[in-house]
Parts: structure tokens; C-alpha cells; sequence
């Protein structure tokens, strides 16, 4: 069964402003916007409140009867901060939406009881937004709509027994069924001034009077209807959650934690023979902050010592700070994995292969994939494209490594130009110079013609010689381009072992 | 006489029963002898002590190249079972397909590229603690002699090869390696002076081995494996000759 829980900040962008600026607590004061040439109280604090005064008043008649009246530009990027509170309630539960201007509605289900009941659930909650300085009220109820009314309109308990919703709407005024004001003031006119009076109607009377609407809010109320909860982050389909009681702040702490989380993802993944590509591990800090961490695996794995390795040489990047109060591990990526496979990755003996998958896995985690690399032949006669990084270990080559290519076992970075003194045409030269050491040609081989890839790259052709000087160095030299043409420019590109 | 002579008998069986004893090492390796052609005698019980460290140094562009080639041919004897090489390096200027020539596939090695030496070093440790991997290469200039023991000690444990690198090192210190080369290039071997130029010639140096005898010879490779190399100089009467 589905349960829900509505958070209603009264006087959310006021208290804001009064957090940015802690001298503008317990003050009256208010939240201006100019609209059609006049200047319009758009939110009020609480002790302005209090006093009477109503949002949606021109700033005028207040000041008329409080001249002294504080008041302040209204700040118009108020939804990042009731999206960044949803983010923050992602402690409490794993679906947290944002609901109108001033509202955040959780899907609790299943949550409560690590905060021992639904009581102490709503208590936590409600708490530690009220010492974070909100001011807040909010409901539990089975449908959203009855814990949004009840957040906002009830005067009795605001945890709501299931199945009580209906008798929890009756002595609410017809605003709390969020229907629009036109449609509240005609039902006010008739006199219906609580929703009881006219939820149990026939739907085809209240349908004639009062339009559709309101049939389709009272469904959504007794949950007849569905209502769609749209979350700030879209839950990942493989997540496993932690709450802590204390705050965790020691690395051994931690290592159970992401232990017993593996555990369960492991477990399930077990189940659906699912393997883990990538993990990311969230922990949420009790000062509001968070902490990431992420390992990737070459194949997918949901060997738990394993993955507890990759994750062991991250644990020093956390930092604790004051606490922290949850964990969350998510899978972003997993990939199918049968017990069969999982059985060739346990047995060490002949499974080298995945000895070695683990090691990069190890090395990856600490290094970062870019620098590991695996090279496989690929079809270009061009040198510095010849070859290509491989996707991944498993991968094999698609043609094999080309036999008759002499190719040096060292290759510089891009050419260096160099002065050479060379005989006729296709001769390889006589003499080179190269950081200013002569270099007299003693044997050599060649020409290899290279000519560029003219569907990638315009340019000049490549004349390769393996040359050997009288000390026995061996090179890899080029010209670029034909005599007469152009003025030949002669390039080192290797070294021959 | 007889006493010294039955003294060195003596003294010769204990040593190989200590040679013996001290190679037991946990692996599944199944390259149990890598034969190396002629430098095989230099070694105690003419057989190359692969398990441990073995630094190459090299000062030119020219002699790294020939060391690269050197340590490409002993790699190849290294992996001649299913096992994969890791290549750490941080200025890699090695070309995949120039392996090719030494018989090593180069899809079979896995390269990684790093700057920070500490890491290379850890890198290097951590490949050597994974007994599936064929050999370890790691291209490091300098190593303090305690990393090097770190690394000894990985090998100790696993029996993975450990080839090192070192290309201008600042200092040429006593380390705890198993054997330090050194490899510079000579004119190329070329049967009945063809034209063009030939296999791979170079001067190995060993300059130290444990239990073995240092010594230096001129190695060619055949395109196979390791040979005595041409003594005479045949330099002199080359003319110039068009290749190709």
C-alpha cells in the first residue's frame, strides 16, 4: 500500500531570506513584485503573518497601517530551492518530488520503519526542517492529494490512518480540494463551506454543477483516481539505501556500510543474473552535503570482494565530516551476467584472463581508464594511424598485425626535421643531421612509399628508409614529397632496435 | 689436491641445491626455462633467472631503442604460454607494431601510460602481485632502492618477471636487481653483404647477475631468437649501394 507524505513550506521564499540574512528573524517583513504599474506583497514571514497581512495585497494599503513595514525584492529563483530541499529529503526516501510553488510531496512507502513508525518518521522530518529554519507543516496520508489538503487546511492529527482520508476531508473547507477559485467561490455560494457536505453527492449532480473537476479531485483524494508523483531524480533501477542511527564518521564504518550494501545488491543482482559495470556510492552527510564515489568494472562482476576492493581504495576520498547519516548505492549500468560465466571468474586456475580484468579493474579505480590502453592493428598504411586503442580486454583484433611492414620497435612523438645530404632522387640519403650530430648512412633500405589518406587528410607523401649510420644506430627516415616538385624535406620518425 | 677438488665438488652441489631450492616459486607459469642462445651460460645453472628484476640502462635515443628491442626479444620468450604483459611508462615512445618483429603480438600487452612516478611505481607493484600476467614491464629512470625491494618482494610472492627500463637514469646506484644490462646498438648482421640493412646486432653487457657471470657479447636476433652475433667488421668495404 501506498503511503505519501506532503511538505508545505508557509512562508518558504520569506524564510529563506531571513536564513541568507539572520538579522531578519522573528522581523515582519515582506516580499514585494511590481504587477500592472502597481507593487504587490507576493510572500510574507510569519510574523507578518500574523499581523494580517496577506500575500497578494498591494504594498500600499499595508504600509497604510504598518508603516514601519520591511520589505524586500522578491527573488524569482525560488524553485532550485525547493528542487535542491527535495534533494535533501532523498535521505528519507528514494522518491521526492517537487508539488506546486511551495510544496514537496515524498512516496514513503516502505521507509518509515527505520525511523520507527510513521510517527517518528513525520516527527525527524518536520524537525529538522524547523531547526533548519523553515517553516513547515505537513500530513501523511494514503493518497497526495489528502496529505497536500491536510498539510495545508487540517486542524486535527496530521498523520492520517490508512483509509482514513475520507473521514479526514470532511471538516476541510472546499479549498483543500484544489480546485479553482471560480469553482470554490460558487460552492462557497451555496453554502457548502466543508468538503463533507458534498463529497458523498451523486458525481452526476456535483458533474452539472461544479464541472469535472472536482469529481476528478475528490477521486484523486480517496484514491479512486491515480496520481502521477513526478520525482526530481529519476530513481536508478538497481539502488540500494542505508541509513545510519549515528552518524558514521570512521573509515571502518564505512567499510561495513558499503559492505552490507553490496551484500544486497549482489543478492539481488544474483537473482536476476545481472553483472555491475559501473557503481556509484552516495553518502549523505548530516550537514546537507554529499559525497560521490564511483568505480567502473571492465566486464560485469558481482563478486562482492571484488567490487569491495574497487571501492576500499576510495574510502580515503570520503570525508566524513560531521557524519554521515545515509548511504546510497546505486547501479547505473549492468549487464547480463549467467552463473555459468560467474563460475569461470572464480576459478583462478585457468580463468587468467579474469584475473587480469580484475587487476585493471583495481588499477582503473585508482588511475582512471585513460591511461590504461590496449592496442589492435587497424587498416591504415599512415603510421601514427595505424593502430587504435581497443574498447575493452575481450576485444580481438578484426585483422591481423601486418607481417611484411618493417616498423620501428620506437617512434617520436610527431616528426623531427632534420638536414640530411642526399644523392639523386630515390636514393636514401648520405649524411643526416639530428640535434646536431653528423650521422653518415652506412647501409639502408627502402624506399616505402606511404601516401596519405586523401579521403581524411590533404598532404604531401611520405618516402620511408630504414638507414643505419656507422655506429650501428638505426633509423626510420622520411622525405616528404617528390623531388622537382617541391622542395624535398627529409623528417626522422624512428628508431630501430 | 684431491681435498680441494672433492672441497669444490662439495661446494658445487650445495649451490645448485640452494639454487634449486631458492626458485621454488608459486606459479602457474608454464615459460619454466626461456632459453636466451648463448647468454644461457651466464647464469647460475645456465638457465636465465626470470623471476625477479632486470634493469636495462640506456643513455641515447639510440641505445633505448636497442634495449627496447632486446627486452622486446626476451619478452617473447617470457610469453610464449597464454598469459598477457603489462608496459608501464610514462614518456612511452614504443611502437605497437615494431613489436611485431620480435615475435610479440602486440594486442597481447596492455599499456599504461602515467607521469606521476609514485604511481608508476604502484602500478608497477600491483601488476607484479597478479600471477596471470606474463611479465611486467616498467620504464623508470630512477628507483629508490627500497621501491625496488617493494618489488622484489611482490615477485617473491608471485614469481611475474619484472623488466626494468632505464632510460638516462641520474644515478647508477647498487641495487638489489636480479640482473642489470646494458645494450647499445651495432652495425646490423647481414649474410653475404647484401644490400640494405639486416638483423639487429647489438653489444649486451651484463654487468651484474647474482650467481652468475657478468660478461659481454655481440647478440643478434634472427627474427627468431638470440645468436651469436658476426665478430669480424665487415663496415669497411660497404660501398653505397641503392636499397630497395
Amino acid at each position: 500500500m501506498k503511503r505519501y507524505m506532503a511538505v508545505w513550506f508557509r512562508h518558504l521564499a520569506a524564510d529563506r531570506l531571513a536564513l541568507r540574512f539572520p538579522g531578519l528573524r522573528q522581523q515582519p517583513f515582506v516580499l514585494v513584485a511590481p504587477e500592472r504599474g502597481r507593487v504587490i506583497i507576493r510572500a510574507v514571514s510569519r510574523e507578518a503573518g500574523a499581523l494580517g497581512i496577506l500575500p497578494g495585497t498591494v504594498l500600499a494599503d499595508a504600509r497604510a497601517v504598518y508603516p514601519d513595514l520591511l520589505f524586500y525584492d522578491e527573488d524569482p529563483s525560488q524553485d532550485k530551492l525547493l528542487e535542491s530541499l527535495a534533494i535533501w529529503c532523498y535521505r528519507f526516501t528514494p522518491v521526492a518530488g517537487v508539488d506546486g510553488p511551495d510544496g514537496l510531496v515524498l512516496d514513503i512507502s516502505g521507509c518509515t520503519h527505520l525511523w520507527g513508525g510513521e510517527e517518528g518518521y513525520f516527527e525527524n522530518i518536520v524537525t529538522r526542517l524547523q531547526a533548519g529554519g523553515y517553516h513547515v507543516r505537513a500530513a501523511i496520508a494514503d493518497t497526495m492529494a489528502a496529505a497536500w489538503a491536510v498539510a495545508r487546511y487540517g486542524t486535527t492529527h496530521p498523520v492520517i490512518a490508512p483509509g482514513g482520508q475520507a473521514a479526514a476531508m470532511r471538516d476541510l473547507p472546499p479549498e483543500a480540494l484544489r480546485l479553482e477559485p471560480l469553482v470554490t467561490e460558487r460552492l462557497r455560494k451555496l453554502g457548502f463551506t466543508q468538503t463533507g457536505m458534498f463529497m458523498d453527492m451523486p458525481p452526476a449532480v456535483l458533474r452539472r454543477r461544479f464541472g469535472q473537476q472536482v469529481l476528478e479531485r475528490i477521486g484523486k483524494v480517496l484514491g479512486t483516481l491515480p496520481e502521477l508523483l513526478v520525482p526530481v531524480q529519476p530513481p536508478e533501477p538497481y539502488v540500494e539505501r542505508l541509513p545510519c542511527l549515528d552518524p558514521i564518521r570512521t573509515a571502518p564504518g564505512i567499510e561495513l556500510a558499503i559492505r552490507r550494501l553490496l551484500e544486497t545488491i549482489c543478492q539481488r543482482l544474483q537473482q536476476e543474473e545481472k553483472g555491475l559495470r559501473k557503481a556509484r556510492l552516495v553518502c549523505y552527510r548530516t550537514d546537507g552535503g554529499q559525497q560521490l564515489v564511483e568505480i567502473g568494472t571492465n566486464s560485469p562482476v558481482r563478486n562482492l570482494e571484488h567490487l569491495f576492493r574497487l571501492f576500499e581504495l576510495k574510502i580515503d576520498t570520503i570525508e566524513p565530516d560531521l557524519g554521515i547519516e545515509l548511504f546510497v548505492l546505486e547501479a547505473p549500468v549492468v549487464e547480463g551476467l549467467t552463473t555459468q560465466q560467474e563460475r569461470l571468474w572464480d576459478l583462478d586456475t585457468c580463468g587468467k584472463k579474469d584475473a587480469v580484468t580484475k587487476l585493471l579493474d583495481r588499477l582503473e579505480s585508482r588511475i582512471g581508464a585513460a591511461a590504461i590502453h590496449r592496442y589492435l592493428p587497424e587498416e591504415h598504411h599512415w603510421p601514427e594511424r595505424s593502430v587504435r586503442t581497443a574498447s575493452d580486454i575481450q576485444e580481438a583484433a578484426a585483422t591481423p598485425w601486418p607481417e611484411h611492414l618493417v616498423r620501428p620497435v620506437s617512434l617520436l612523438g610527431a616528426p623531427v626535421r632534420i638536414e640530411v645530404s642526399a644523392p639523386i632522387p630515390d636514393y636514401p640519403p648520405m649524411l643526416f643531421i639530428h640535434k646536431g650530430k653528423i650521422h653518415k648512412v652506412v647501409r639502408a633500405d627502402g624506399p616505402e612509399r606511404i601516401e596519405r589518406e586523401w579521403w581524411i587528410e590533404k598532404g604531401l607523401q611520405r618516402d620511408y628508409y630504414q638507414v643505419e649510420d656507422e655506429e650501428g644506430g638505426r633509423y626510420w627516415l622520411f622525405r616528404s614529397g617528390h623531388y622537382g616538385e617541391h622542395k624535398p624535406e627529409w623528417f626522422i620518425h624512428g628508431y630501430f632496435a | 689436491m684431491k681435498q680441494s677438488a672433492e672441497r669444490n665438488e662439495v661446494i658445487a652441489r650445495l649451490r645448485g641445491e640452494i639454487l634449486s631450492s631458492g626458485s621454488t616459486v608459486y606459479s602457474s607459469h608454464s615459460n619454466e626455462h626461456p632459453d636466451l642462445g648463448p647468454l644461457n651460460r651466464a647464469f647460475p645453472g645456465d638457465c636465465f633467472p626470470f623471476r625477479g628484476t632486470h634493469e636495462f640502462i640506456s643513455h641515447t635515443s639510440e641505445t633505448a631503442a636497442a634495449t627496447l628491442g632486446f627486452m622486446a626479444g626476451l619478452l617473447s620468450r617470457l610469453m610464449k604460454g597464454p598469459e598477457m604483459a603489462v608496459w608501464v611508462g610514462a614518456h612511452r615512445t614504443l611502437f605497437p607494431p615494431g613489436l611485431k618483429a620480435f615475435c610479440v603480438v602486440p594486442d597481447r600487452i596492455i599499456f599504461i601510460d602515467l607521469v606521476s612516478e609514485k604511481e608508476l611505481l604502484w602500478v608497477v607493484e600491483e601488476c607484479l602481485k597478479c600471477n596471470a600476467l606474463a611479465a611486467v614491464v616498467g620504464e623508470v629512470p630512477d628507483i629508490h632502492p627500497i621501491a625496488l625491494r617493494r618489488l622484489q618482494l611482490a615477485i617473491e610472492k608471485s614469481g611475474v618477471p619484472c623488466l626494468l627500463h632505464r632510460h638516462r637514469p641520474r644515478s647508477v646506484e647498487n641495487t638489489v636487481c636480479t640482473t642489470r644490462w646494458m645494450i647499445s646498438p651495432m652495425a646490423s648482421l647481414m649474410e653475404d653483404d647484401l644490400p640494405g640493412v639486416g638483423y639487429p646486432q647489438w653489444q649486451v653487457a651484463l654487468l651484474k647477475v647474482r650467481n652468475g657471470k657478468p660478461g659481454s657479447w655481440q647478440i643478434t636476433w634472427d627474427g627468431q631468437q638470440f645468436q651469436h652475433g658476426y665478430t669480424e667488421k665487415t663496415g669497411e668495404e660497404n660501398v653505397y649501394i641503392k636499397a630497395g
